[in-house]
């Protein structure tokens, strides 16, 4: 146990020098804007006069390695400034979209890992039959497709034609639920509003859809892949050859050492998804952190879209510390380094 | 950042230039060409990129009409858009002009930017790539750790930050998607060196005293292409397809008459219930062209990569 313990400082320690090189980065773009932060608080028709007052102001005319302490200052107790355009805290915003995207994210998961495991396993247990050259076809298509179009298609023949399904937001505006943690399916659960709680999930179908697709195309292939190449090794020849029944040598052998490589493909996706649902929730005008995001592009609201994504690099950093951790635990060879 | 993204990154640079069994006699470069030919999908890949690359190369000959000449723009309404006509087989968009010229002049911009982006990305990246290789010791942890940074920001949103910063034009989208690609062929080419540096030839050359320039540039680097170029070919298609994400987040070429299939794709969603083709055929060009660069590097890998040998 103990050194399982000194692999997850040590990953733990890494990430200080990872953390730190990205706030330099993202003083460094803000100031690198024309204008600098002060036109960027302060708008695009900000006068001179205000620019120099707001420099004085918040020590912008200081020398840059003071300003950047204070940054950095800042932004360990999560302090962003505050949006142009809703003139709100930027954390706070964060904050509360976040579970919406977070939500989101479990929803394409789920869908892109319900089916593509599965899929990828029987198209290579069937090598060579028409499944096995859809599922290579389709999984090449589902990454050359681009995600806002797949996501305006869905949303044209499944909400806005045939009306199966709602076509934007994360729940009906008539619906009066309870908030509690802004993670609308949850909280529908625990007020026991069941109604708001599948609303709620229906409004996630065809955004988990669109968003869950790019992750679907990669499972299936690495999952097909990886199962292709364990059905070879030699031990499962060994186990088949000692008379063990199919479906223990399928269980013990072969899908579990295939799964080894799916499983960090899914935690590398899912700390995609959480950062790039940009695209996919500004077509749903889903209201999670990636609409924000686009709002805050076309506004060019710079304190939004600086701390937003800081934020959201954060959050990628640490998804993929956990699958490092995770995969550390899977596969102890990876802990000898 | 994130071990797994590195090591993945690193398994396919430990596999370059491993000499394959029973070939002997034959250069690797033509023993991988002469796979290629013989495989189907790569043939597909090819003859997909090669066509589009003639369209955008003949495109002034090919297109039947001027892509900026709003021809039909009387016939448009809210609401209406005229389709496929005589002399507009696929119709026009919704400013009147022929849809088939600005997707056979569309082209050119969607692919240029594929290249440019690409070539930009891996020149940057192979810079970096060779610098921490070639060196080695603390210069490597120093390039290493800034490439760690690079990967820790995940490419939509690093393509977003620069083009903003760069401000709205065609030469801000190719340096922004290029940069999100940058981390990654330095990671790949120093790996695959790093590799090559410990192998039996590097230390004969050593051992001959033959001078560490040479060792590098002479030895090391050729054979620790191939990743590389497998890679290279696989964002060609990256590099297109975010490019369309980039025009419909409106970080695109502001100028709008220029055809490009990013921006066409983006700009047709708001007609989308009036006339879905506008978006469908810019759409499906860039699957195509995507999907045969795709096609193309995927084959490459196995044709260059021992291990996928069969």
């Amino acid at each position: 146990m103990e050194h399982v313990l000194r692999f997850i400082v040590r990953r733990l320690l890494q990430l200080i020098p990872i953390l730190l090189g990205l706030s330099v980065l993202l003083f460094a773009w803000l100031r690198a804007l024309p204008g600098g932060p002060a036109q960027a608080a302060l708008g695009e028709r900000a006068t001179p006069e205000a620019i120099a007052r707001y420099n004085e102001l918040f020590g912008l005319d200081e020398p840059l390695i003071v300003q950047y302490l204070r940054f950095l200052g800042r932004a360990i107790r999560l302090d962003f400034g505050t949006s142009a355009r809703t003139g709100r805290a930027v954390t706070t915003e964060f904050l509360e979209r976040m579970p919406g995207t977070i939500e989101l994210t479990i929803f394409a998961m789920i869908f892109a890992i319900g089916v593509g495991i599965p899929l990828g396993y029987l198209a290579a247990r069937r090598h060579g039959s028409w499944l096995d050259s859809t599922s290579v076809i389709g999984s090449l298509l589902g990454v050359a497709i681009p995600v806002f179009f797949l996501a305006y298609l869905l949303r044209l023949g499944f909400a806005v034609e045939l009306g199966w399904l709602p076509g934007s937001g994360r729940q009906d505006v008539r619906m009066d639920a309870t908030r509690i943690t802004n993670f609308y399916v949850l909280d529908g659960l625990l007020t026991r509003e069941w109604d708001a709680a599948w609303d709620a999930v229906l409004h996630l179908v065809l955004p988990a859809i669109a968003l869950g697709t790019i992750p679907l195309a990669i499972i299936v292939r690495i999952t097909r892949a990886s199962v292709l190449d364990v059905v070879n090794e030699d031990y499962v020849r060994t186990a088949n050859a000692k008379g063990l029944a199919t479906s223990t040598v399928r269980r013990r052998h072969i899908i579990k050492n295939a799964l080894l490589p799916v499983s960090t493909t899914i935690g590398l996706q899912t700390g995609l998804l959480l950062s790039g649902a940009v695209l996919t929730e500004s077509v749903f005008a889903f209201g999670g952190v990636g609409s924000a995001l686009y709002d805050a592009l076309f506004a060019r609201d710079f304190a939004v879209l600086q701390g937003f994504i800081l934020m959201l690099a954060i959050v990628y950093v640490l998804v993929n510390l956990l699958v490092d951790i995770s995969y550390g635990l899977l596969d102890p060879r990876v802990r000898v380094r | 950042m994130g071990d797994v993204k590195r090591r993945r990154i690193d398994e396919l640079a430990a596999r370059a230039g491993q000499v394959p069994e029973g070939e002997g006699g034959v250069s690797l470069t033509r023993s991988a060409f002469r796979r290629l030919r013989r495989d189907p999908v790569a043939i597909i890949g090819a003859v997909i990129v090669v066509t589009f690359l003639l369209v955008a190369l003949f495109a002034p000959w090919l297109a039947p009409r001027d892509p900026l000449a709003q021809t039909l723009l009387s016939q448009i309404r809210p609401g209406l858009i005229p389709g496929s006509q005589e002399g507009f087989p696929l119709g026009v968009d919704n400013l009147g002009r022929d849809l088939l010229s600005r997707l056979i002049y569309g082209s050119r911009q969607s692919l240029m930017i594929g290249v440019v982006s690409t070539v930009l990305g891996v020149a940057a990246g192979m810079a970096l790539g060779i610098i921490a290789g070639a060196f080695g010791g603390w210069v490597d942890t120093v390039v290493m750790r800034f490439v760690d940074i690079l990967l820790s920001i995940p490419g939509l949103l690093m393509a977003i930050s620069i083009s903003v910063l760069l401000g709205q034009n065609q030469y801000a989208l190719m340096i922004a998607i290029a940069v999100t690609q940058v981390p990654i062929f330095a990671r790949l080419l120093r790996g695959s060196m790093l590799v090559q540096r410990g192998s039996d030839y590097a230390l004969a050359a050593r051992a001959l005293g033959i001078r560490k320039r040479r060792i590098v540039f002479g030895h090391v680097l050729p054979n620790s292409l191939s990743p590389v170029i497998v890679q290279a070919t696989l964002s060609l298609a990256t590099a297109i397809i975010e490019a369309a994400a980039l025009s419909f987040l409106g970080l695109g070429d502001p100028d709008l008459a220029r055809p490009e299939w990013g921006a066409m794709l983006a700009n047709a969603q708001a007609f989308l219930s009036v006339r879905p083709e506008l978006a469908v055929y810019p759409a499906l060009c860039i699957i195509v062209v995507a999907l045969g660069f795709t096609l193309l590097g995927e084959s490459l890998r196995e044709a260059l990569d021992p291990k996928f040998r069969r």
